[in-house]
């Protein structure tokens, strides 16, 4: 149920935000995460923007398993 | 979102398999409590690429699984008074009360919606101000906020015809509840959504009591295994602690305006479980500010008993006692066509997950 999914922010109008998942927009809110740009991919739960999605993070997290690899071979 | 492949790479998750089978010198039971690791878990066939000294259980995750009875049966009573409607998230619609489930209640004529978010249903109740409208409130941390979203929304709008029925959990109670009934596990796979909201503060209670590590993964199979591997290094290196594997969506604080918003609206209060029974300071309800958007005291309602199906071991499948294979009713009488318990209604309960993916034997 906690089930959330990524989307990219394409336009926001106070509260609330169009964003694109997959392609399909959609109007989401911004009432429980501030700061939000267009740009931004955010994880989406129930209609709210939940937190925004850390690209560098993300990079990072699978640098460390590459580097893990590289170590054994 | 390409830059996410990677998180489905064979060759990184090789990587991080072959050092779970290196670091894993003793049998160990890592515990998930999130329904979405439930489903991740088996749907990417994560058991099967592990030792088997490493077991994972399935713990209390699924909100749907562990509402308990009463409260369907308290919301289907409220859909079938005049002028009410319920809303609901779709998850919860097929599971049953003492005996019927909100579907069925729904085909009986009572009033009940589908809604993708809870601010759906503040705006019903501002299009129809001839009828009281009641939310459903199921979820933990994750889900809370937007419900308190949509209580603040409705009070800023001066609606009279807006309350939620709240059924809403908190996961450490859960993870404690589940180390005091003498389970044994050596470490927590942590929710990751909920952990969006919350940050890691509140697992470190666990660490710093029971001694059992904690770390917040991601939903991808190199996120799991790379919890399972984080988890494992604790253990053999014996420094249980709080981590986040998920940093891309997790971080330590946590989202600090849901947290302010789920505050502002909630508090703490005791509440019921499937398979751990009442939890101190488990639930969310509406604050007394808030108390003309709470429905539990706005409506009269009836006390309903928390009985199980005869058979049904959802309660133990929950704790991860069992397993669903041991139960009786699992493939013959219990399907997800005609599901008993609420761990087989649900797509994040572990019965569901086991019928779709580990097959009937």
């Amino acid at each position: 149920m906690c089930l959330s999914i990524p989307a990219e922010v394409l336009a926001i109008q106070g509260d609330e935000a169009e964003v694109s998942v997959n392609g399909n927009r959609l109007k989401i809110s911004l009432m429980v995460l501030k700061n939000v740009k267009p740009g931004d991919f955010v994880l989406i739960h129930s209609g709210f923007a939940i937190e925004i999605i850390d690209r560098e993070e993300a990079e990072k997290t699978l640098e460390i398993v590459r580097l893990m690899r590289t170590d054994k071979n | 979102m390409n830059w996410l492949e990677g998180y489905r790479s064979r060759e990184l998750c090789e990587a991080l398999i072959n050092e779970i089978h290196h670091l894993a010198d003793r049998p160990l039971r890592f515990m998930e409590v999130c329904g979405g690791h439930t489903m991740a878990i088996r749907k990417f066939g994560i058991p099967s690429l592990l030792p088997e000294n490493i077991s994972l259980l399935s713990g209390p995750g699924c909100p749907v699984c562990v509402t308990g009875r009463a409260f369907i049966d308290q919301a289907i009573y409220l859909s079938g008074q005049a002028e009410t409607v319920v809303c609901t998230y779709g998850d919860m619609i097929r599971v049953t009360g003492s005996s019927d489930s909100l579907e069925q209640a729904r085909a009986e004529g009572n009033q009940i919606r589908i809604v993708f978010s809870s601010l759906d249903a503040v705006e019903l109740a501002k299009s129809k101000p001839e009828k009281k409208i009641v939310f459903l409130g199921i979820g933990f941390e994750t889900t809370a906020p937007g419900t308190a979203a949509a209580i603040l929304k409705a009070s800023r709008q001066g609606l009279k015809n807006f309350s939620v029925l709240s059924a809403h959990k908190l996961m450490p109670p859960a993870m404690e509840g589940i180390i005091s009934e003498g389970i044994p596990i050596d470490g927590y796979i942590c929710p990751g959504h909920v952990s969006a909201i919350t940050g890691t503060k509140m697992y470190n209670p666990i660490v710093e009591n029971f001694g059992i590590g904690c770390v917040v993964s991601g939903f991808e199979p190199l996120d799991l295994l790379q919890s399972i591997l984080m988890l494992t290094r604790q253990v053999v290196n014996e420094k249980p602690k709080a981590e986040i594997q998920y940093s891309r969506a997790v971080k330590p604080e946590g989202n600090p305006d849901a947290q302010k918003i789920m505050y502002e609206v909630f508090e703490p209060a005791d509440e019921w479980w499937r398979g751990l029974g009442i939890l101190k300071n488990s639930g969310l309800k509406p604050k007394p500010q808030y108390r003309e958007f709470d429905a539990m005291e706005i409506f009269e309602l009836p006390q309903f008993n928390e009985r199980e199906p005869k058979g049904c071991i959802c309660g133990e499948i929950l704790k991860g006692l069992k397993t669903p294979h041991q139960c009786k009713l699992f493939t013959n009488t219990c399907t997800p066509a005609n599901p008993v318990g609420a761990c087989m209604v649900s797509s994040e309960g572990a019965c569901q997950t086991w019928y779709t993916y580990e097959g009937k034997n």
